[in-house]
């Protein structure tokens, strides 16, 4: 007999071993989230993916899913609590869309959209962060690093190298480079590796690239992110 | 006789490009200033707000007038709409916020290519700059924000619409952009 857990009243099947999230996107359930991704080994920062299991917040991209689960997932208090975590994301860096050539293609924008984000709520920190334009192919703008650490896992588990890592903690945390430089002209990354290609922001981009689709005619500019990420996800 | 809404606009650390979309209503302008009539506005040019219903400010808060501007508006404005990405974020003008802002005059008024005569203005009647530009909401509370670099007439047009008839404003998917 199928396993199942129970996600907003709607009856969900699942294989032992199956997260939350693994769970609800094989049944065409979205969950937000920015750090997970299905390729890669779950994280658990980003905590969008907070859902209500059995009376308990967690995160649904590391919970495994178990026999008898009452998920909340679409609840007004989660995606409340979804978007004052967004607006937190958004005050911690430096997001101006406006002049980010990732606009319109970005996940925390879409996510940001999703959750009808409208202001940022909070006191910008208007944190002083650095470029690093160094690299011929790839650029890095800390600015809007959210430290989901897709391209660290990226790096490691799919490329097979270690070109990124999370240094520091709380208000310290920032993205670092496997070079003595600090540079990233001097690691081995190439802009054909998943790493260099998998940030959800604006934070690693491929240089030469950035305009060639318009403003308007971007991915977020007419598809929700839910249908987008299900649609890729599922693929998987 | 019905009385109309009255709306006050104002741009401060601004590049007026949100009122340039407010008048891309185009025709729709002839309906709407049937329900309302402006303020001070650079539309008017009236020089200080008075009783209003709806304060529409872009611009996020540069300097010291920008602060006494948007608390007359604070005091005058039943609802006060913070209008664009820099109202909302400080958006382009934060930009200046990673750099002191005695490197920000230096660069422009000393070092800069083709300045003659170089030297930083400091005529009493100029309002200070302040150390940093911030979003409205950090100096006044906003009752609402129309998100949009600029937000599009539809945006104004949907808005002030639903405030008008008395409804809880709110705006579709397709309409919230940060671009």
């Amino acid at each position: 007999m199928t396993k199942t857990i129970r996600i907003d009243g709607n009856t969900v099947p699942f294989e032992e071993g199956q997260t939350i999230i693994e769970a609800a996107t094989a049944a065409g359930i979205y969950i937000p989230h920015l750090c997970h991704h299905p390729e890669f080994t779950p994280h658990g920062s980003c905590k969008l993916c907070t859902v209500n299991v059995n009376g308990r917040n967690c995160s649904a991209c590391t919970f495994p899913a178990m026999e008898g689960q009452e998920v909340l997932n679409n609840s007004q208090e989660l995606q409340a609590d979804r978007q004052k975590i967004t607006q937190m994301l958004f005050v911690e860096g430096n997001h101006f869309c406006p002049s980010c050539e990732k606009t319109g293609n970005c996940q925390l924008q879409a996510v940001a959209y999703h959750l009808n984000m409208l202001d940022s709520h909070f006191p910008h920190f208007y944190a002083h962060r650095e470029l690093d334009a160094s690299h011929a192919e790839v650029l890095i703008d800390h600015n809007r690093c959210i430290f989901c650490t897709l391209c660290v896992r990226a790096s490691q588990e799919h490329d097979g190298k270690e070109v990124f890592a999370i240094a520091g903690r709380g208000i310290n945390k920032h993205l670092i480079v496997n070079a003595e430089s600090g540079l990233l002209k001097d690691t081995d990354l190439e802009a054909t590796d998943k790493a260099a290609h998998i940030c959800p922001t604006g934070a690693i981009l491929i240089k030469h690239t950035g305009y060639q689709v318009p403003i308007g005619e971007r991915i977020y500019d007419h598809q929700h992110i839910d249908q987008v990420s299900l649609a890729a996800e599922q693929n998987k | 006789m019905t009385t109309k809404i009255r709306i006050a606009t104002t741009s401060l650390a601004g590049c007026f490009g949100c009122h340039m979309s407010l008048l891309d209503l185009d025709e729709r302008l002839v309906p709407l200033a049937d329900l309302v009539e402006f303020d001070r506005s650079p539309i008017t040019d009236i020089e200080h707000c008075t009783n209003c219903d709806i304060g529409l400010i872009e611009g996020g808060v540069c300097n010291s007038e920008n602060v006494h501007v948007l608390r007359e508006f604070r005091k005058n404005c039943k609802i006060l709409v913070a209008v664009g990405a820099c109202a909302i974020t400080g958006g382009l003008p934060a930009m200046r916020n990673f750099i002191p802002l005695e490197e920000c005059l230096a660069e422009a008024y000393i070092h800069g290519i083709g300045v003659e005569n170089a030297q930083i203005p400091n005529d009493p009647e100029l309002p200070l700059l302040l150390d940093k530009v911030r979003p409205l909401h950090e100096v006044v509370k906003i009752d609402y924000f129309l998100p949009g670099c600029p937000p599009s007439a539809e945006v104004f047009w949907t808005f002030l619409n639903d405030l008008i008839a008395g409804r809880e404003p709110s705006l579709p998917y397709e309409s919230v952009h940060y671009d």
